[in-house]
């Protein structure tokens, strides 16, 4: 188990900044986030971008900005454990916080920081009617992790991207019965992929359906049919499946934090200004996934929230003990 | 109407259409517009077209708005209910050829 005084949900700049802030206080931190690296966005999505608006940098590269930030926060011997997930978050009665990963592991604080950022990326569910009651188990699956299962079964996957046509091709030989589901009359897919669809399609091997998409779901417990519906005509069909893959690329959701009674407003966790306390006394947020009147979802206004929100975790976690602010240009960086 | 402004228009779940004035002079994308005016729009990733949160569908003067980026079109492909004139928002920077735009939000209906 790991013990720390803050843990950080999300390693992206602000998490990271909060690192030396807290550090100024002697608080330590550990940092969780469900990709591999540190830098959230800005490593992944966007790493050789230049930045315009970190004060003091006319111009800084998205990782440039995140090594600095790891730097910056080395006195402080942060903990990091990264490509987990947070699932469980849990009071243990006026004491600590204790957080449990997809992984199991275990991290106990006294403070709980959400520097989540746009939250997790997770399967886009298509509005389907009766969807949800055949998810877990039930025929409903948005990602394909053994295909295996599959193996002489009745299978319906939609979706155009290249997930869509890569596992269409790949299942092809080890489904029953395969039916692919377009909503448009063309694949942008790579092009190669395409081809091969096209081919398990005339060749009879594959049920190709386009301009066409999923109107409903209905079983008896399980997946049994799945009816789609043409989008000119609007004549509906159904095939009998067994299970059903949309496949619909991934969306921004605040995933397992959304069950933790924080007040939540438009996907965004709502704070209070003066500490970017949540509703939970020892839970704060801080960055893009807090809002609040007149939030800018700016990394420098983040950055401004993490040394608040520091302050404020420090009287929470020492109750009464006067703490007088110092400046790092009179006193330095004192390491721990 | 003041140089710097174009006219849009919404059309809202009821078929009627609201008019809006906006500046074409303060870099806003069609999505800051639209959230500035209060229409319920996510914007989860803040404009950086990772998603589809501000998909709108443009009703009129699809033909004056600038061509889709790559990114743009693969993000707005992952919609299950995609139209043909569906564009995200954040991607469409407020300028004078886009006076007299219709638009309604994706899905509003």
């Amino acid at each position: 188990m790991i013990s720390t005084d803050i843990a950080i949900i999300g390693a992206g700049p602000v998490g990271l900044f909060a690192i030396f802030e807290a550090g100024l206080l002697k608080m330590r931190c550990h940092l969780i986030d469900y990709l591999p690296q540190v830098g959230g966005q800005l490593s992944e999505i966007y790493p050789k971008k230049p930045i315009y608006d970190i004060p003091g940098y006319p111009t800084v590269l998205a990782q440039e900005l995140i090594d600095n930030l790891m730097e910056q926060g080395k006195p402080f011997h942060p903990g990091f454990t990264l490509g987990e997930r947070i699932e469980g978050l849990e009071k243990r009665g006026e004491g600590d916080f204790v957080l449990t990963t997809n992984m199991g592991t275990i991290i106990e604080s006294k403070v709980v920081v959400i520097a989540g950022g746009l939250g997790c990326f997770e399967p886009r569910k298509p509005a389907v009617a009766g969807l949800e009651q055949f998810e877990n188990g039930r025929g409903v699956n948005y990602m394909i992790l053994d295909p295996e299962q599959y193996r002489g079964q009745k299978m319906v996957i939609a979706g155009g991207g290249d997930s869509a046509l890569d596992w269409t091709i790949f299942l092809a030989d080890i489904v029953d019965e395969l039916t692919l589901v377009h909503r448009s009359e063309s694949f942008r897919g790579a092009p190669d992929s395409v081809n091969k669809v096209m081919a398990l399609a005339e060749s009879g091997k594959i049920n190709l359906v386009l301009n066409s998409n999923l109107s409903s779901v209905t079983g008896n417990g399980k997946l049994e049919n799945v009816e789609l519906v043409h989008n000119r005509s609007l004549e509906k069909s159904n095939i009998a499946a067994d299970h059903l893959i949309p496949l619909f690329g991934l969306s921004p959701k605040l995933g397992p934090i959304e069950q933790w009674n924080l007040n939540i407003n438009k996907s965004a966790i709502e704070v209070n200004t003066d500490d970017y306390s949540t509703n939970i006394p020892g839970i704060y947020a801080i960055g893009d996934i807090n809002t609040y009147t007149n939030k800018l979802k700016l990394i420098l206004c983040g950055f401004h929230e993490a040394a608040l929100m520091s302050h404020s975790a420090y009287q929470y976690m020492n109750p009464g003990i006067k703490y007088t602010m110092k400046y790092t240009t009179v006193n330095g960086v004192s390491e721990f | 109407m003041e140089e710097n402004n174009i006219t849009l228009h919404v059309e809202n779940p009821d078929g009627s259409r609201t008019t809006l004035e906006a500046p074409v002079d303060m870099g806003l994308s069609l999505m800051e517009y639209l959230k500035a005016c209060e229409y319920d729009i996510l914007a989860t990733c803040g404009g950086m077209a990772l998603c589809a949160t501000c998909c709108v569908d443009v009703l009129e003067g699809e033909d004056k708005l600038k061509e889709m980026s790559d990114d743009e079109y693969a993000m707005l492909d992952t919609l299950p209910d995609l139209l043909p004139n569906s564009r995200l928002a954040c991607q469409l920077q407020l300028n004078h050829e886009m006076d007299g735009l219709v638009v309604k939000l994706h899905g509003s209906n």
